[in-house]
């Protein structure tokens, strides 16, 4: 098994030879040491009765150092050996004998967790930007995975509890005066300390003039994301790649900057430096909250690419054609959604010749409407920013379910016009009318995602196929295609764990310093294989037992099917329809032209 | 109030009864007011469709719409709940404008939505709104009594003390939501119905045409004295 993998891994990688940087650089200047001893006392002043650390993650190591053998052998990893060296109460001076907890004591720092976070980064190797950031590899596999999915709010978490720490991945964001702004579990107020070493860490780096990246201690990875005012903060256990959890600490940034745009919060920042960003966030948390359990569930973040509803070529055509013929001035994009996945999207013409939709902005917007119970309750307006399409403007949208009460189906207009809200929402009852003339509903009812077994290939468990061939000048939005997850992936737990071998896949094709064109990896229960080419991107899962050859030829068995059913699985040409003169004026082009930084613009309409 | 002949019936309903009694129906907008958390959404979803769901926070406006039928008129309110609106404070007269009605609500059990309340207020008298203008106090989660905070008394009392109407509702159990409604309902016609010329007339969506609805600034027009 183990010798395969490597064999397979040595093969692929003729295909691209960049091995100069190979060597690891480790980090061990004397700047990130006084820093990390300086951390270290800073957090036992902040914390007294610093805890010890919890147990429970090392025989979770354990296992995945078993599980992990045989992709570590195929990297000069130092992995087993960290392992051992940095034990938990290894080196750093985490618990002062000479303080006692005082119950009296109610400052906001004894109730903080900041110990946690300042015991990470004092026991942490420093990797700053410049230098080699390599030196590590990242297993992962069968990683536990104890946080329920639940949508339950994380709020009024206890930031003193061990729970609290054992949470899978941290976020939070801050603003460069280490404001406290958003933190995935617990409140922002009770974590204010939390941030503080945080933010502390992040200025002790940038005076050195070096840009804080990530730190690594055992079992966490703490990625930083600085994006103009805000620093994003990324706690992670998970072990996904540094630059996975970038990603996601970016798709946090860009859904911040949807709902306030990019021009506002640096016109807010220049103004007061300590200004308190929650204020106009506000009931916001949620949207973010069901981002990150989106992006920790979801692959579609992963691939970067948009998941669209199976349906006939003629019902998906059919659709296009009622969206194409329900507009009004200044309508940019028409987008019809079902069971969370695009049914199809309607773009205006000069915009599409323009630019092409980013995926994440799509996701963004399918979040949002996720994230919002409050729209099945009437229709929406609200402005919305799509940052990869220009962070500094509004769009506004209108959203609205087209069948209630089941509120599966939903119609998403976006204008540039934001008085346009009467003229859009007739639009909408011009689509509803054509619905149900064509019965359209009762057939979006019928369309469903796909099982495995249609593919009609025996060992084949699972697959994520992301095709890269669709001619530029369609300009065609980034698509992926994947059946449902069945046995043994039912459960949410196994799930996740597939979704960790992807990730894990993932990095391994796309790392920067020796990336992958193709890897054949057994693991314990089943066996994967990933494949890059100039035509598409593909992850496979097979049962355990399959054969190389085997693997091959139910790959080539699949993209023969793929090719079949393209039609069915993916939106093949965007639709257009012309609605304005130029938006490319009102939308795109010139800076955002509010006078008012917290100025949305929407409310004018009222 | 003694109105035994009013009915409310949701919109879906209103048809057959537009066709029995051929009376103009008149647009009535309504705008939700207080701070985040006091019931605003609730109470817009009581008045919509007559239903109670736990919400998430609103995101950006959310419309309902709901047919009120007086005896002499139909009123066709469109309610506007938004989102966090306090922290949009720059632009909040833009909110305001053109609202018939504007409902300022708060938690009976957090005295601090109270104050917040008494805020909302000055910034509404502040603006030039309408004299005509109805605006209601409410305090919401009436069905919270043992963890009341602010006695009826005292939303009484400041409601007398500034001119406005009074009522403590629950949106959860649906306590006082209709008898609210029909109220509103009367004296937004009695301050600005036919007699006034206050309100636009509704003709459905039927008869709006596409092309002339960009024209169609609904509430501007009516109320811009
Ligand atoms: N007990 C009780 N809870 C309510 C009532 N109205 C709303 N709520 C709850 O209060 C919370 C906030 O309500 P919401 O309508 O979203 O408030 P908004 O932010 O003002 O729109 C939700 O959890 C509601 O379920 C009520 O009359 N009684
Ligand atoms: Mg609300």
């Amino acid at each position: 098994m183990l010798s395969l993998h490597r064999d397979w891994d040595d093969i692929m990688e003729k295909e691209d030879h960049q091995q100069g940087e190979e060597q690891e650089v480790k980090i061990c200047d004397s700047s990130s040491e006084t820093l990390a001893t300086s951390l270290s006392l800073l957090g036992n002043h902040m914390f007294p009765d610093s805890v010890q650390r919890n147990d429970s993650s090392d025989s979770q190591l354990s296992d995945l150092a078993a599980a992990v053998e045989p992709c570590l052998k195929s990297e000069p990893s130092d992995h087993v050996t960290r392992r051992e060296n940095e034990g938990p109460e290894n080196g750093v001076p985490t618990q002062p004998a000479d303080t006692e907890p005082e119950d009296a004591d109610v400052e906001n720092e004894q109730s903080d967790s900041g110990d946690f976070v300042a015991e990470m980064l004092a026991k942490a190797k420093l990797e700053e930007q410049g230098i080699g950031l390599k030196g590590r590899s990242s297993p992962l596999l069968e990683a536990g995975n104890d946080e329920s999915p639940a949508l339950m709010s994380h709020r009024d978490e206890d930031v003193t509890a061990e729970s609290w720490r054992q949470h899978r991945k941290h976020v939070f964001v801050l603003s460069e005066a280490g404001k406290p702004i958003y933190s995935r579990y617990g409140s922002e107020e009770a974590l204010s300390s939390t941030m503080g070493v945080m933010m502390a860490l992040v200025s002790f780096v940038q005076s050195g003039d070096n840009v804080i990246r990530s730190v690594y201690s055992d079992g966490h990875t703490v990625v930083f994301l600085q994006k103009g005012p805000l620093v994003l903060v990324c706690v992670s256990s998970s072990r996904q790649s540094e630059q996975q959890l970038r990603g996601e600490l970016l798709y946090v940034y860009y859904q911040i900057i949807s709902m306030l745009t990019q021009a506002s919060i640096s016109r807010i920042f220049e103004h007061k430096k300590n200004y308190d960003l929650r204020r106009l966030l506000a009931g916001s948390e949620k949207i973010l909250d069901g981002l990150l359990n989106l992006v920790d569930s979801d692959p579609s973040f992963l691939l970067a690419a948009v998941h669209c509803l199976p349906l006939t070529c003629s019902l998906r055509d059919s659709l296009s054609q009622i969206l194409q013929k329900a507009i009004t001035p200044n309508l940019v994009f028409s987008i019809l959604i079902a069971k969370n996945q695009l049914l199809t999207i309607v773009q205006e013409k000069t915009v599409i010749e323009d630019t092409r939709l980013e995926p994440a902005d799509v996701h963004l917007l399918l979040n949002l409407i996720g994230a919002s119970s409050a729209f099945q309750a009437g229709e929406i307006w609200t402005p919305i920013c799509l940052p990869l399409f220009n962070p500094d403007c509004y769009f506004y949208a209108y959203i609205s379910y087209l069948d209630p009460p089941d509120c599966t189906v939903c119609l998403l207009l976006l204008s540039t016009d934001k008085e346009a809200f009467y003229a859009v929402a007739e639009c909408k009852r011009k689509i509803e009318e054509a619905m149900v003339t064509q019965k359209s509903l009762s057939l979006i009812a019928k369309a469903q995602s796909y099982s495995v077994s249609q593919v009609g290939v025996s060992d084949l468990r699972h697959f994520m196929y992301k095709p890269f061939d669709v001619p530029d000048h369609y300009r065609q939005l980034s698509q992926f295609t994947s059946p449902e997850m069945e046995a043994p992936y039912s459960s949410e737990e196994e799930k996740m764990r597939l979704l960790d071998l992807y990730r894990y896949m993932h990095s391994r094709i796309h790392s920067t310093s020796r990336p992958l064109k193709l890897i054949y990896h057994v693991a314990e229960r089943e066996t994967l294989l990933a494949w890059v080419t100039s035509k598409f991107e593909l992850y496979t899962c097979f049962s355990p037992l399959v054969t190389k050859a085997c693997a091959i030829t139910a790959i080539t068995k699949l993209l023969r099917w793929i090719k079949k059913e393209e039609d069915r699985l993916f939106i093949r040409y965007p639709a257009k329809y012309s609605t304005t003169p130029n938006p490319s004026k009102s939308s795109r082009g010139a800076k955002s032209d509010q006078q008012d930084s917290t100025d949305n613009g929407f409310l004018s309409l009222l | 109030m003694g109105e035994p002949f009013l009915r409310v019936t949701a919109e879906t309903q209103d048809h057959d009864a537009s066709r029995r009694r051929p009376v103009q129906t008149l647009r009535v907008k309504m705008v939700l007011l207080g701070s985040s958390g006091v019931g605003k959404s609730s109470l817009a979803l009581r008045f919509g469709k007559d239903q109670f769901r736990s919400t998430s926070p609103t995101v950006g406006c959310a419309y309902l719409t709901r047919m009120v039928h007086l005896s002499d008129v139909s009123l066709r309110f469109e309610i506007w709940d938004t989102a966090g609106q306090e922290t949009y404070h720059s632009v909040t007269p833009l909110y305001y404008r053109g609202a018939h009605t504007a409902l300022l609500v708060y938690d009976i059990s957090r005295r601090e939505t109270f104050v917040r309340a008494q805020l909302w207020l000055k910034e509404l008298e502040k603006q030039y709104i309408p004299g005509s203008t109805v605006i209601w106090l409410i305090g919401n989660k009436g069905d919270l009594s043992e963890d009341r905070q602010v006695t009826e008394q005292e939303g009484r009392i400041l409601a007398d003390e500034r001119n406005l109407f009074f009522t403590e509702t629950s949106a959860l159990s649906g306590d006082q939501v209709t008898e609210l409604l029909l109220m509103i309902a009367h004296r937004v016609n009695e301050h600005m119905g036919a007699q006034q010329g206050g309100l636009s007339e509704w003709r459905g969506t039927s008869c709006v045409d596409l092309h002339q609805n960009n024209n169609i600034k609904p509430f501007n027009t009516c109320c811009k004295m």
